[in-house]
């Protein structure tokens, strides 16, 4: 009988250890695994058990956080919501993070490793940092310029200033009020649901999500193209290019819209936008030579992160020679984001030199020390400097006495190009209105701005539209507010 | 250390008491209770609750009531069998009382704490009432009929989350099958003790078994029914695993036949996989023990099970400290069933583990006493009796943390549910009685001058 309680007494031992050992399993081995489960509510309890980390425009939150004494205690607020949406994205309860909410989520949550006093603290303490700040490039009176500007039509601006790549707009509307998704509960889930039927897309991020048929402003990097492959060597002389343009292989005729395309010099066919001209110079650079210029503006990057991804902006790197002279005017399968245009354009005022578009200046710690400081983005050749100063001076004639008159600024030197963009079955579809441009205040070294501008349905009249009538007020108005922006820091 | 020796035996047997010792452990055990119940106040409001030195006069009061009835009717019990209970109980209710700050309308702790009033006032009855286990063994077959019938009784009342465990009068709810358990017990113990040598030698051998007769293989049949039929109506899986582990057990150690083991674990994975693919309840439960995150794929979020181990996770080594969890997201169970998720929760795989050694020490006392007993029925009652409470904490915390599939069965003194508490301090002082019968001199070791199996000796 002992003997048989001295192994029913092991047996109950069996069971003992048989519970410690699944607990250390579930406790210690499993732990993140479980931890990490999409329907474990833990994690989302501690982020929202503290206030927010904010995103500052200048030196002003343009976000906010408001305790609801719910279980997921705070919520996201939004000052200028709609006005700020393309940078800022959203942070709901409900539907996660985008854009910088995002990209920064764990500086503004807090368990961002940065933000600890020791390296490691928050893993071993399984604790979180109040939730730091995220300072943007942003400026607020470029923004505001760019979102009145476009008074809801559908399209985008991005700015950059060239010579650090700082993101000083990034608009895209119409947009939306990120606070409505916020918290939880049906009217939450009612406006996601609406916004996201809505046919006018407005939480589409227009201005680095969004590619569109640049137009008549990719000519200007098949300009840049043919002067760094010397395939033009003096802008001013004439191009033997007839007007109209048969494409190469085909029977099929390319038109201008301008007068006096015939044999123009390349200086008048950025001038006046010649098609013909400039198909005919992306043929003769040849297609690696125009998918190696695209390419160092950006084009065909998939991984560019500002820090949130930027959709990639394309030029085809297998084409037939008719294909290639199209996309050398921004047709056929040519397509940019307006961030993308406006490195273009940043590249040009730069004098080649193109800076990486960043839209976070720094982070800081709760208490304001910084703990992450950005600096100028990092640099690359988009084309020789020689170069650059023929394209500024051609981009300047656009303005003075070209199809960019509209976006003319009195005393301040200002380049610019237009583009109007076919698209749609057959070019059925409203044509969008471009406008890249960049603005040099005088007497001073620096450019102060690179914008581009694009405008989808510009109106409801075919022939008003053109990049230079509804989308150069709107680069126009963004420059002086950058200038104005310039001025005061001299002062 | 102070033993007190109330009647003087010789001097050369003063075998110790330990009265002094349960003493100091007892003021630990409430201690611990109350700084953990300021644990709480502290992490929720920032204060130590109000009523702390109440909750601690309450505790310890208790304590005090128990540990008197033991120092005179018991005095030679086992003196960590009382402490333990009381901890295990106090941080029960701290737990209870915890998850009470998540569901304000939902108050479970003063119940509880009632229920544990109750339960003490019986254990202290119990200790002063039965001088003597072996009275017990005669009403073996009273016991068998009276557990039979609680557990038939709650079939016709009905079902509370799938299970009909339940008997309903006015606003109090209880389960019998709880009591039932110490009555199954005492007649196993009875049963076996007395037809021990029966079924040890009669019957044919087949092989290279020792099968049992038919005469002696009815009543282990009937018990096998038994089980299932509870688990069939009653969908109760927990308590008919309980009752044949208990039997099987007993049998064994009565019998010493090994033979014994493998038929009842046939006879059990038989019962338990017939059941468990026909029984939509239990197979549900199977069904979620084998994918706990099913419904997650599905679209519709985490069960029970799922929140019971994100809870486990969440607590990792050290846990987030009492009051600091957020166990309350397992849901209605969370109070009962699932009370470990919250212990494990806040006070990690180290506290869990102090819980669940806080247990194993029960179970070893009561183990240890029945090593010391010297008639088979106190043996086997105490063996019985010890076996309960591990085989209840090991089918619950396996259950909630994803070993074997859960079962509804409260985690003893741990989890909110009155009978079980009151049940689990009746099991505690039955084993201080037998512990005390074990441990106190006898007259023939003053003749023969041998030393008797005393608590201390380690055999």
């Amino acid at each position: 009988m002992i003997r048989h309680i001295r192994r029913a007494a092991a047996f109950c031992l069996l069971l003992l250890v048989a519970l410690l050992v699944n607990a250390a399993r579930v406790q210690l081995f499993e732990a993140g695994e479980l931890d990490d489960n999409p329907a474990n509510r833990r994690d989302a309890i501690a982020r929202h058990d503290q206030p927010r980390g904010d995103i500052l425009v200048g030196d002003r939150p343009v976000t906010g956080s408001e305790d609801t004494g719910e279980q997921l205690g705070f919520e996201r607020t939004y000052l200028h919501g709609p006005l700020y949406a393309p940078v800022t994205g959203y942070a709901s309860q409900t539907y996660g993070t985008t854009l910088l909410e995002n990209a920064e989520d764990g500086v503004l949550s807090g368990t961002d490793s940065l933000l600890a006093p020791l390296p490691f603290w928050n893993e071993f303490t399984r604790s979180r940092q109040p939730g730091g700040d995220v300072v943007t490039t942003v400026e607020a009176s470029m923004q505001r310029a760019a979102y009145e500007g476009l008074r809801g039509r559908r399209g985008a601006v991005a700015a950059l200033d060239p010579s650090t790549g700082a993101i000083l707009a990034l608009v895209s509307t119409p947009s939306y009020d990120p606070e409505r998704l916020s918290g939880t509960g049906a009217a939450v889930t009612d406006a996601w649901t609406r916004l996201n039927a809505s046919t006018t897309m407005p939480m589409l991020n227009r201005a680095i999500r969004q590619t569109y048929p640049p137009g008549s402003t990719f000519k200007i990097v098949t300009a840049a193209a043919a002067l760094d492959s010397r395939t033009v060597t003096d802008a001013d002389a004439a191009t033997d290019t007839p007007s109209p343009y048969v494409l190469p292989g085909t029977r099929t005729t390319l038109p201008n819209e301008a007068k006096g395309c015939e044999e123009a010099s390349l200086a008048d066919a950025i001038r006046v936008s010649c098609n013909t001209v400039m198909a005919h110079l992306g043929v003769e650079v040849g297609l690696d030579g125009m998918v190696e210029a695209a390419e160092k503006f950006g084009f065909n990057d998939a991984g560019l992160r500002i820090p949130s991804g930027v959709a990639r902006s394309n030029f085809d790197t297998d084409m037939s020679d008719d294909q290639l002279a199209l996309s050398s005017i921004g047709q056929f399968n040519t397509t940019a984001t307006p961030l993308q245009m406006a490195m273009v354009a940043s590249a040009v005022a730069n004098g080649g030199d193109l800076r990486r578009p960043h839209l976070v200046d720094r982070v800081t710690t709760d208490d304001g020390d910084t703990v992450r400081q950005e600096g100028s983005g990092a640099s690359a050749w988009a084309m020789s400097p020689s170069t650059a100063v023929q394209l500024q001076r051609m981009m300047v004639e656009v303005v003075e006495n070209g199809t960019g008159s509209n976006a003319a600024i009195d005393g301040v030197e200002v380049g610019g190009k237009t583009g109007t963009a076919q698209h749609g079955v057959d070019n059925s579809g409203l044509p969008y209105a471009w406008f890249i441009s960049w603005a040099r205040a005088p007497g001073s070294g620096r450019p102060a701005v690179a914008v581009a501008v694009v405008v989808e349905d510009a109106s409801a009249d075919r022939a008003d539209i053109s990049g230079g009538g509804s989308a150069a007020p709107i680069a126009r108005a963004v420059m002086e507010a950058a200038l104005d922006e310039a001025e005061a820091a001299r002062r | 250390m102070t033993a007190t020796t109330a009647d003087a035996p010789p001097p050369e047997l003063r075998l110790p008491k330990r009265r002094g010792v349960e003493l100091a452990l007892l003021v630990g055990a409430v201690l611990i209770s109350v700084f953990g119940y300021a644990a709480v106040g502290l992490t929720h409001d920032g204060a130590v609750p109000p009523d702390v030195a109440g909750y601690g006069g309450g505790l310890g009061a208790l304590a005090l009531l128990a540990h008197a009835a033991v120092r005179f009717r018991a005095p030679y019990a086992d003196p960590l069998l009382l402490p333990i209970a009381v901890l295990l109980n106090g941080v029960g209710l701290v737990l209870i009382y915890r998850l009470d700050l998540e569901t304000p309308r939902d108050q479970a702790a003063p119940t509880q704490l009632v229920w544990s009033t109750l339960g003490v006032a019986l254990f202290t009855a119990v200790v002063v009432l039965l001088r003597d286990h072996r009275v017990l063994q005669r009403y073996a077959y009273l016991s068998v009929a009276a557990a039979l019938v609680l557990l038939t009784v709650p079939i016709f009342f009905p079902a509370v989350n799938g299970a009909k465990i339940w008997i309903r009068i006015g606003g109090l709810s209880f389960q019998p099958g709880e009591f039932a358990k110490i009555l199954l017990a005492v007649f196993f113990a009875a049963y076996l003790a007395a037809n021990r040598n029966a079924l040890a030698y009669t019957g044919r051998r087949a092989w290279k078994l020792q099968l049992p007769s038919g005469r002696v293989l009815g009543p282990i049949v009937a018990i096998w029914l038994l089980s299932v039929g509870v688990l069939v109506l009653e969908r109760d899986l927990g308590t008919s695993l309980l009752f044949f582990g208990l039997f099987v057990i007993l049998l064994y150690v009565a019998t010493g036949r090994t033979g014994w083991i493998a038929v009842g674990l046939l006879l059990a994975s038989v019962g338990a996989f017939a059941v468990g693919s026909f029984e939509p309840h239990v197979h549900g439960r199977v069904q979620d023990w084998l994918d706990p995150f099913a419904s997650i794929d599905a679209g519709r979020g985490p069960g029970q099970l799922a929140q019971s181990l994100f809870a486990f996770a969440a607590g990792g080594m050290l846990g987030t400290g009492l009051g600091a969890g957020h166990s309350i997201l397992i849901g209605f169970a969370a109070k009962s069933d699932f009370i470990l998720a919250t212990a494990g929760e806040e006070l990690g795989l180290s506290g869990l583990t102090a819980v669940l050694l806080l247990y194993a020490l029960l179970v070893a006392r009561g183990y240890r006493a029945g090593l010391a007993l010297r008639d088979p029925f106190g043996q086997l009652l105490a063996i019985g009796l010890a076996s309960i409470l591990a085989l209840q904490v090991f089918v619950i915390t396996g259950g909630v943390m994803g070993l074997i599939p859960l079962t509804g069965m409260a985690m003893p003194f741990l989890a909110q549910g009155g009978s079980s508490v009151v049940t689990n301090w009746i099991i505690v002082a039955l084993l201080i009685r037998l512990s005390d019968v074990a441990r106190r001199p006898h007259p023939e070791q003053v003749e023969t001058g041998v030393v008797a199996a005393a608590g201390e000796a380690d055999r």
